[in-house]
């Protein structure tokens, strides 16, 4: 198991991402976070919050729960349906920025365009990820990416959050195959 | 959970999960757009060897609304009224393909038997078997208590709910009380000795016979229809004295505690178990047990059918 961002890097990356969306959208008016359950929607608060503290004014922030929406539901036991929660402007006509921790295969940003699509018809759909991993099967790429990590496919990547996991890192385990 | 046979098979911890999904479900068919896709390719067929209006049309919709593919099948106008076995009408069933097969059937144990059976491979849900269980409807109600009064918990520990009228001869009477008392709320029967099922006392309720002792300390009144269909004997001496004790009317709902509700499985019977104005009351939640019936069906073919039937255990 090694480190990939420990704690004061992974709130830089944080940092960074939230100055990146805010100068793409020429500030915080327009924009509405969509966290993906359950770590994408940690990463949004933490997003929401330094953007608050930058702006000094709150930000539009949710979470968007995309199993329903899964092209993978037949090859796994069923899974808890985990909340969703748009904030008060909706997402008609407003930038959405949809945030997720772990950037992989891409199906499940292509599952939460779907979900999205149900609720309205944002003006535009921006991806900010803590970890881009490689191996896209399908083509989408994040607008926002807090550290690109090459892996292996065999590789797990660990995203931690205090909130949830007592520490705050990003690990990266060696898979067993 | 591969069935959905009865209240018995399931646990304090599934029945929530039911619950928490159709709560998650709720808001989508809140939402503008009502149709998701989680079921699309699934056949989900519904035999009905007895009538329903609500139950059908309830789980129609609630496949509908995930995209499944539902064929109605019922007894009257199918061969199943020339004669045709319940064995050959499931053989037929899988040869089509069914995924799912929502059953009701006048048999008590019709869906145990028919999910026991190689007969086909397929989910089977239990949408009312004789006067057995109807757990999906236990499940519903649950879920319109949970909603209208409980405040930050998930089971329903500390509600107390008198079921009043036919219990003898129903099935959503037996599924509530395993149900709701699975999930820590206080049953009470209501209803005259000759409509209470033999053995009632083995029941984890209490009894009484008397309507007016205990309306006044209850969250929750469940009126259940007489179901004069199922009644080949006197069970009470005329509807006018079964009204006047054991009915829900005007004076009895000025009882009633300040925010309990008013629950009706239906269909009705307005002016024998239930007035017109009880059933219209703002205490109602009659209508709301009819929306919720959707989301909670949503919830059980999600759970049931959207998963692999490989790695998911039968409960």
């Amino acid at each position: 198991m090694s480190l990939a961002l420990p704690a004061p890097d992974m709130d830089r990356a944080i940092t960074r991402i939230s100055h990146e969306i805010l100068e793409r959208n020429s500030g915080s008016e327009s924009i509405t976070l969509l966290g993906i359950p359950t770590r994408g929607a940690h990463l949004a608060a933490r997003i929401a919050a330094k953007i608050e503290a930058i702006e000094g004014k709150a930000v539009q922030c949710g979470t968007l729960d995309i199993t329903l929406h899964r092209d993978d539901l037949r090859m796994r036991p069923p899974r808890a349906l985990m909340p969703t929660t748009i904030p008060a402007l909706g997402v008609e006509n407003r930038s959405v920025i949809l945030v997720d921790d772990v950037l992989f295969s891409g199906r499940t940003i292509r599952a939460a365009l779907d979900a999205l699509g149900e609720i309205g018809r944002p003006a535009a759909v921006q991806l900010a990820v803590l970890i881009d991993r490689g191996h896209r099967q399908l083509p989408i790429r994040a607008d926002y990416v807090g550290k690109n990590l090459p892996t292996s496919l065999s590789q797990i990547i660990k995203v931690q959050f205090t909130e949830l996991d007592g520490v705050d890192e990003v690990t990266l385990e060696e898979g067993n195959a | 959970m591969r069935h959905l046979l009865s209240i018995a098979d399931l646990s304090a911890t599934q029945a929530i999960q039911i619950l928490d999904t159709a709560e998650e479900l709720s808001r989508v068919s809140d939402g503008p757009m009502k149709k998701l896709p989680t079921l699309r390719g699934r056949t989900i067929v519904n035999l009905f060897a007895e009538d329903s209006t609500r139950t059908r049309i309830s789980f129609e919709a609630a496949a509908k609304r995930l995209s499944a593919d539902v064929i109605n099948f019922s007894a009257k106008g199918s061969s199943v009224s020339k004669g045709e076995s319940l064995k050959d009408t499931a053989q037929t069933l899988q040869a089509m393909g069914a995924d799912a097969v929502i059953i009701r059937h006048s048999a008590s144990g019709a869906a145990q038997r028919l999910a026991d059976s190689q007969w086909m491979t397929g989910s089977v849900i239990n949408a009312g078997d004789g006067t057995h269980e109807h757990p999906s409807q236990a499940l519903l109600d649950a879920f319109t208590i949970r909603k209208n009064l409980v405040r930050g918990g998930n089971d329903l520990t500390g509600i107390r709910v008198a079921i009043v009228g036919d219990i003898i001869h129903s099935r959503v009477a037996r599924s509530n009380v395993l149900l709701l008392t699975k999930l820590g709320a206080h049953v009470t029967l209501v209803a005259p000795p000759t409509l209470l099922p033999a053995g009632v006392e083995s029941w984890p309720v209490t009894v009484a016979y008397d309507f007016d002792s205990v309306i006044a300390d209850v969250d929750v009144v469940m009126m259940l229809r007489i179901q004069l269909e199922r009644m080949s004997e006197m069970f009470f001496p005329n509807v006018r004295e079964y009204s006047h004790y054991f009915g829900l009317n005007r004076d009895r709902l000025k009882m009633m505690r300040p925010n309990a509700i008013v629950m009706h499985p239906g269909p009705m019977n307005r002016g024998l178990e239930i007035t017109a104005d009880s059933a219209d009351s703002a205490r109602s939640v009659i209508l709301q047990q009819v929306t919720n019936g959707v989301t909670v069906r949503m919830a059980i073919l999600y759970l049931l059918l959207a998963g692999s039937q490989e790695s998911g255990a039968q409960v």
